[in-house]
C-alpha cells in the first residue's frame, strides 16, 4: 500500500469533492412557518405606517424564485418631506431634550428585540435578498444587534468618549443604504445616529426593504418617540430626495462609488455633513510563508461571502509566484465543495444574486474578462432553474490592466494575479482607484505588520478576512469613500465638530 | 526536517490554529438530515474499531465485545458490521477465534501502548507476537518524548522498523496528539508517519485528553490530502478517543467528505476508534426509522 509511489504513474491524483457524487447532503431548508410577512408595507413616518401620498407602490421579489413577496410604498418628494419634518419635530421637541441615559435605554431595547426576533429576521433577510441563511443567521442579524448594543452603551457617555468638548448631535440625518446587508446597514446607520441624539430618515434599497420595515415595527413596539426613526422606501429618486432635502443636517450613504460621486457633487456648498462608504477592489496578498490551507479558506471567505456582494470583498487575489500553483490548485478544490442554491437551505454556501440587474452586470464582466484574455474557471456545482445564480468564478492570468482587475464586479468573481517580491505585491495592491480593505497572509508576524502598514486602505486583515465588529472603525481611502463608521469614529460622525474656544 | 523519502517537500507547511478552528466551525454548521443522515449512520457503523483497552480486559470481556461486533443490534440484523475489534496483544488470539470468517478484522495495539516507553527491541517483538497471533492491523504509538525533543530521525526509523515487523498487517501510527502541544507538531508528525510507512495515521491512544478534537483531525486530513496529491498514495485516518455520539461522527464524515472527498468515505480509509459510539449510532438509526428514541437499555453493552 505505501510502496506504490512509482506505480501510480500517469493519471494525476484527483479528489472527488463534487456535491452530486456519492454521499450527498439532503436538503435542509429552514422552516418559514412562523415568519409573518404582510402583502403590503407602508412608509414608516412619525411612528406610523402610512401609504405614499400619491399611492404609488413597487414590488419586492425573492431573487431565488423570482416570485413577488410584497408590495411596498414608493415614497415621493412629498413623503420624504413629511418624514424629514417628523424627524425635525422629534429632534427639537423630544429626542434632544431627553436625558442621554433614557435615550440609551431605547437603543438597548431595540437591540434586545432584534435578538429575540433574530430567527424571523434572518429568514426574511434571506427571502428578500437571496443571501444564505447561514450568513443572515450567523453574521447579519447578530452583528446588527451588536451595533445597537454597542452604541446604546455610549449614549450617556459622550463626554467620556470625547472629553471636554460638550458633545452635541447634528440634528436630522438622512441615510441611504444598499441591498447587500440590508438590516446590518440599517443598524450601522441608525444606532450611532440616535445614540448620539440625532433623529433619522432612512431609505433602504428597493430590492431589499423588508427587514428595514420589520425594524420599523420593532422600533414602534419598543416605544420610541414618534419621528425619531423614519423609514421611507423607494428607489434612487427617493434616495436623492432624502439626500437633497433642505432640512437634513447630515447625509450618510453606503453604496456605489458612482452614486457617491453624485451625492458629493450635490452636497457641495450645502453645509451638510456627510460620510460616504463606497466601492472597493481589495487585494488579498498571499505570501509564500503563509499557512496555505488557512489562506485558501480566507480567500474563499473574502470573495464568496454573500455572493461577493460585499464592498470590502477580497476580489483580487495576489499570490506569490513560488506558491501560486499550490494555492490555486487548492483553491479550486475548495471551491468544488461550495454549494450554490436555495438561500434558505442551511447547507447553502452561495445564495442567489440579489437582482436581475446585478446578475446582468456580473455576466457582462464574465464576458469582459474572457475578451481581455483572462482564463475563466467555474465550479461544476449545479444551480436551480429559476432565480438569479452565478457559480463561484476565478479569472486566472489576470493582469493589472484588465477591467476585471480594476473595476468592482460585486459578484462571486475573483481575479487572480501573481507577484514576485514583497514590494511588487504591495505596489500591485495599491494600484487601484479604491482603498477600502485588504488582506495579508503570512506566518511571519513582523512581515504581516510591515505589509499591512504600507497598503493604503481603511481596513486591513492579517491571516483572516471579513471580520466585523461594532468597535472597529470601517471606511475607505480614495474612491472608496470618506469618513468612518463603527467604533468611536462612527459616533464622532454624528456629533457637531469641535468648536474653537 | 530532512527525512522525506519522496524528497518532494522537506518541511511541513505552517498551520494557523485560529484559521483551523474557523474552518472546523464552518464544517460543523452543515446540517445533515433524512437520507443523508441515515446513510452517514450506516457508514459510521461500518467504520468503527470496537475497542477495549483496559488492564482488566479478560478473555470473557473480549468474547463479549466480539459478539457485539458480530451482531450490533438483534432487532436490526441487516446493519453493516463494524470494521474491526481492537484489543491488547495478549487477547488477539481470543478475538481472532471469535471473529473467524466474519470479515471483521482484529486490530492490536502494540509497541508498549500507551506510553511507548520501552526499548525498540521489545516493541518490535510485541508487534511480531501480535501479528503471529493473527492481528490484521497493528496500532503503534510513536515515542512522543523523542519527537518533542526534535529527534525526528528516531521517530521515522522507529515507524519504519515497526512497519517492517508488521509484515502483511496494516500499520496505524498513533501520534498521541494530546501530548504534541501544537497543530504544527501534529502536521509534522503526520507527514513523518506517512513518509515512514504508515497505512493509517491515528490521533490518540484514548488514554490522554484531549484526544480526537476536530481541529487536530482536520490538520491530519489535510496532511493526508497533500500526501495523496503529491504521491498518489491513499493513507487512512483514524480519530480515536472522545467521539461518543452519532452527531460527532457525522461531523467527522462531513469533514472527510469536504477535505479528502468521497474516496475516503470507506472503512478501508477511515475508522473511528471508539467504545460507546456504536450504541448512540444504533439509537439514532432506530429513531430515524421509528421516529422514537429508545432507552439505552434497549441496546446491548
Amino acid at each position: 500500500m505505501t510502496d506504490s509511489t512509482e506505480s501510480t504513474g500517469h493519471t494525476a491524483p484527483k479528489l472527488r469533492l463534487g456535491n452530486d457524487d456519492g454521499w450527498a447532503y439532503a436538503p435542509a431548508p429552514e422552516s418559514t412557518d412562523h415568519v409573518e410577512l404582510r402583502e403590503r408595507y407602508g412608509l414608516f413616518i412619525d411612528g406610523e405606517f402610512t401609504d405614499a401620498a400619491d399611492g404609488r407602490t413597487f414590488e419586492t421579489a425573492n431573487p431565488a424564485t423570482e416570485e413577488k413577496i410584497a408590495e411596498v410604498a414608493l415614497a415621493s418628494d412629498a413623503d420624504v418631506d413629511r418624514a424629514v419634518a417628523a424627524a425635525r419635530r422629534a429632534y427639537d421637541e423630544v429626542w434632544s431634550q431627553l436625558a442621554p441615559r433614557e435615550r440609551g435605554k431605547y437603543v438597548y431595547r431595540i437591540a434586545r428585540v432584534l435578538q429575540e426576533r433574530s430567527r424571523e429576521l434572518a429568514i426574511t433577510e434571506s427571502l428578500d435578498g437571496g443571501k444564505p441563511i447561514r450568513e443572515s443567521r450567523d453574521v447579519d442579524i447578530p452583528l446588527a444587534a451588536a451595533h445597537f448594543f454597542y452604541y446604546a452603551g455610549w449614549a450617556d457617555k459622550l463626554d467620556y468618549a470625547f472629553p471636554g468638548r460638550g458633545a452635541r448631535p447634528l440634528g436630522v440625518a438622512g441615510q441611504v443604504i444598499p441591498w447587500n446587508f440590508p438590516l446590518l446597514m440599517a443598524a450601522w446607520k441608525i444606532a450611532p445616529a440616535i445614540a448620539a441624539g440625532n433623529t433619522v430618515v432612512l431609505k433602504p434599497a428597493e430590492t431589499t426593504p423588508l427587514t428595514a420595515l420589520k425594524l420599523a415595527e420593532i422600533i414602534r413596539d419598543a416605544g420610541l418617540p414618534p419621528g425619531v426613526v423614519n423609514i421611507v422606501t423607494g428607489a434612487g429618486e427617493t434616495g436623492a430626495s432624502v439626500v437633497q432635502h433642505q432640512d437634513v443636517d447630515k447625509v450618510a450613504f453606503t453604496g456605489s462609488t458612482e452614486v457617491g460621486k453624485l451625492i458629493r457633487r450635490a452636497l457641495a456648498g450645502s453645509g451638510k455633513h456627510y460620510t460616504l462608504e463606497l466601492g472597493g477592489k481589495a487585494a488579498n496578498l498571499v505570501f509564500e510563508d503563509a499557512a496555505v490551507d488557512q489562506a485558501v479558506e480566507g480567500i474563499v471567505n473574502g470573495i464568496f461571502f454573500n455572493q461577493g456582494h460585499v464592498c470590502c470583498a477580497g476580489s483580487r487575489l495576489l499570490v506569490q509566484e513560488s506558491v501560486a500553483d499550490e494555492v490555486i490548485s487548492k483553491l479550486k478544490d475548495r471551491m468544488e465543495t461550495l454549494i450554490v442554491g436555495d438561500p434558505l437551505d442551511k447547507n447553502t454556501d452561495i445564495g442567489a444574486i440579489n437582482s436581475r440587474a446585478q446578475l446582468d452586470r456580473i455576466e457582462e464582466y464574465l464576458e469582459i474578462g474572457e475578451a481581455e484574455g483572462a482564463e475563466p474557471f467555474q465550479t461544476s456545482c449545479p444551480v436551480p432553474d429559476r432565480g438569479y445564480w452565478c457559480r463561484p468564478t476565478l479569472f486566472l492570468q489576470a493582469s493589472q490592466s484588465h477591467r476585471v482587475v480594476q473595476e468592482e464586479i460585486f459578484g462571486p468573481v475573483l481575479a487572480v494575479q501573481t507577484f514576485r517580491t514583497v514590494d511588487e505585491g504591495i505596489a500591485m495592491a495599491n494600484n487601484t482607484p479604491y482603498g477600502l480593505s485588504g488582506g495579508v497572509w503570512s506566518d511571519k508576524g513582523a512581515k504581516a505588520f510591515r505589509v499591512t502598514s504600507r497598503i493604503r486602505a481603511g481596513v486591513l486583515w492579517a491571516n483572516t478576512y471579513n471580520k466585523f465588529d461594532p468597535t472597529a472603525p470601517f471606511g475607505g481611502y480614495k474612491e472608496s469613500g470618506i469618513g468612518r463608521e463603527g467604533g468611536l469614529a462612527g459616533l464622532h460622525a454624528y456629533l457637531q465638530p469641535e468648536q474653537a474656544a | 526536517m530532512q527525512l522525506s523519502p519522496s524528497g518532494a517537500r522537506v518541511e511541513s507547511p505552517p498551520i494557523d490554529a485560529v484559521g483551523v478552528e474557523e474552518r472546523v466551525a464552518r464544517l460543523c454548521s452543515r446540517s445533515i438530515k433524512k437520507d443523508a443522515k441515515l446513510q452517514a449512520l450506516h457508514l459510521t457503523l461500518s467504520m468503527i474499531d470496537l475497542t477495549t483497552l483496559e488492564g482488566a480486559d479478560s478473555e470473557g470481556k473480549v468474547r463479549q465485545l466480539c459478539a457485539k461486533a458480530l451482531q450490533l443490534h438483534a432487532a436490526l440484523p441487516e446493519l453493516p458490521h463494524v470494521a474491526a475489534v481492537c484489543v491488547y496483544p495478549a487477547l488477539v488470539g481470543v478475538a481472532k477465534r471469535a471473529l473467524e470468517g466474519s470479515g471483521i478484522n482484529v486490530a492490536s495495539v502494540a509497541t508498549s501502548f500507551p506510553a511507548g516507553q520501552a526499548p525498540i527491541e521489545i516493541k518490535l517483538l510485541e508487534v511480531r507476537k501480535a501479528v503471529e497471533a493473527g492481528a490484521d492491523e497493528v496500532d503503534m504509538v510513536i515515542s512522543r518524548g523523542r519527537f518533542l525533543a526534535g529527534d525526528f530521525a528516531y521517530t521515522a526509523d522507529e515507524i519504519a522498523s515497526v512497519k517492517e515487523a508488521c509484515g502483511e498487517a496494516h500499520l496505524k501510527v498513533i501520534l498521541e496528539t494530546g501530548e504534541l502541544g501544537t497543530l504544527d507538531a501534529v502536521r509534522r508528525a503526520s507527514d513523518l508517519a506517512m513518509r515512514s510507512g504508515a497505512d493509517f495515521i491515528k490521533t490518540s491512544t484514548g488514554k490522554i485528553k484531549p484526544a480526537a478534537t476536530m481541529p487536530v483531525v482536520l490538520v491530519m486530513l489535510e496532511a493526508i490530502r497533500d500526501h495523496y496529491l503529491r504521491t498518489g498514495e491513499k493513507i487512512g485516518m483514524k480519530p480515536a478517543g472522545g467521539i461518543s455520539t452519532a452527531k460527532d461522527a457525522i461531523r467527522h464524515l462531513v469533514m472527510v467528505r469536504e477535505t479528502l472527498g468521497q474516496d475516503w468515505l470507506d472503512p478501508d480509509l477511515y475508522r473511528f476508534g471508539a467504545s460507546s459510539l456504536a450504541n448512540d449510532v444504533l439509537r439514532q438509526i432506530v429513531k430515524q426509522r421509528s421516529g422514537i428514541y429508545q432507552s439505552f437499555d434497549d441496546f446491548s453493552l
